[in-house]
C-alpha cells in the first residue's frame, strides 16, 4: 500500500477489526454485483470507495431519466448510456485503484457459474425472481456467499446466504419457485433512500464477508417497512425440503 | 385460542390495521388463517410470507394458543 492509499483509506484502517491487514483483504477481493439500478448503486459506490480490489458489474440495461430519482451512481449526462459504462466512470472518478470488469448481458449458465467461481462474494442488486433464483443457484453450486437485498415501495428485505456453511438457508428456502409476483419499483414505485437503506446494510456485510469480521445476516431476515420506520428480524432455517440447497 | 397477528409493510396498508389479537380454533395453520383473514376482510393478496414468533415458516404450520404471527409481502424490487 502506497502513501495515498494509506491516506484513503486511514479512517477504516484505524479501526481495530479492519486495520491493515483487513485493508489487504479487500484489495484482494473480487465481488460480483449484479444489477446496477436502485441498489447496485450504493452497494457499487460504497464497494469501490471502500478499496474492493475487483468489482464485476453486470448489467444490460441503459440509464433513463426515471432512474436518477434512486439510482445515484448516474448522472444526467449519462441519460442513453450503458449502466455499466455509466457506474464504471463514475466508480473509477471515486476510487481509481479498483478494477472494475463489466458485463453487458444475463449471466446465464456457464457464464454465471465462472463468475460465481471466481468471485469472493456476490451481491443480489437485481430486480427479479429469475435472475434472483438463478444467483441463488451459482452460489449455493460454487459455494460463494450471497449478499441478497429487495426493496420496492417503502418496503425492503435483506439477508446473507452462506453456502460455505451447510447450516445455511439459500434464497430458495426463503421462496419458493411458484411465487408469481413480479412487482418492480417501475411499475410500484419506491422511496429513494429505502434503496441507499438497504444496498447500504448490502455493502456494510458485503466487507464483513470479505474480510472475515463480525456476525452476518445468515439466518436473519431483516425486514424493513421505512413508512413506519419498523424494522424486524425473523430468523430463517435452512428447509429440508429444499430442492437447491439440499442436494449434495 | 388466541393469537396476535401483525401485519407488515403494504399488507398493512392493505388491511388497514398494523395488528390484531384473535381467537380461532385449535388446530389451526398459519395457512387456515390467512385465508380466513383475507375472507373477512374481502381482499386479495397472493403469495404472503409469514413468520411464527420471528421465525419464517411455510404455510402449514400448526399453530398453538400465544403463537404471534406476522404476515409480510413478497419482495423482490431493487
Amino acid at each position: 500500500m502506497n502513501d495515498e492509499q494509506l491516506l484513503r483509506y486511514s479512517r477504516q484502517m484505524m479501526l481495530p477489526e479492519i486495520d491493515a491487514a483487513g485493508q489487504e483483504k479487500l484489495s484482494e477481493s473480487r465481488v460480483l454485483i449484479v444489477g446496477l439500478g436502485g441498489l447496485g448503486s450504493p452497494v457499487s459506490i460504497y464497494l469501490a470507495s471502500a478499496g474492493v480490489g475487483n468489482i464485476v458489474l453486470v448489467d444490460f440495461d441503459k440509464v433513463d431519466i426515471s432512474n436518477l430519482q434512486r439510482q445515484i451512481v448516474h448522472t444526467t449526462p449519462d441519460i442513453g448510456r450503458l449502466k455499466i459504462d455509466s457506474a464504471k466512470e463514475h466508480l473509477q472518478a471515486i476510487n481509481p485503484d479498483v478494477k472494475i470488469d463489466c458485463i453487458d448481458h444475463a449471466l446465464e449458465a456457464k457464464e454465471l457459474v465462472n463468475e460465481a467461481t471466481k468471485a469472493d462474494v456476490i451481491v443480489d442488486a437485481s430486480d427479479n425472481f429469475q435472475t434472483r433464483f438463478a444467483l441463488n443457484e451459482a452460489s449455493v453450486k460454487t459455494k460463494t456467499p450471497l449478499v441478497s437485498g429487495a426493496a420496492i415501495r417503502f418496503e425492503g428485505q435483506v439477508t446473507v446466504f452462506d453456502p460455505r456453511d451447510e447450516t445455511s438457508p439459500c434464497y430458495r428456502c426463503l421462496y419458493g419457485d411458484d411465487v408469481a409476483t413480479q412487482e418492480t419499483c417501475t411499475a410500484n414505485g419506491v422511496i429513494a433512500p429505502l434503496l441507499g437503506i438497504i444496498g447500504s446494510i448490502q455493502a456494510n456485510e458485503t466487507l464483513k464477508l470479505l474480510m472475515g469480521i463480525g456476525e452476518t445476516l445468515q439466518g436473519k431476515l431483516l425486514l424493513l417497512d421505512s413508512l413506519y420506520m419498523d424494522l424486524n428480524q425473523a430468523i430463517l432455517k435452512k428447509d429440508p425440503a429444499c430442492p437447491v440447497c439440499n442436494i449434495s | 385460542m388466541q393469537v396476535s397477528i401483525k401485519y407488515f409493510a403494504s399488507l398493512r396498508e392493505l388491511i388497514g390495521e398494523a395488528s390484531v389479537t384473535i381467537d380461532i380454533e385449535e388446530n389451526t395453520t398459519v395457512h387456515d388463517l390467512w385465508m380466513e383473514i383475507i375472507r373477512r376482510k374481502n381482499i386479495e393478496f397472493d403469495n404472503v410470507m409469514m413468520t411464527v414468533n420471528m421465525e419464517y415458516v411455510k404455510s402449514e404450520r400448526q399453530l398453538i394458543a400465544g403463537d404471534e404471527v406476522a404476515f409480510f409481502p413478497p419482495v423482490t424490487g431493487g
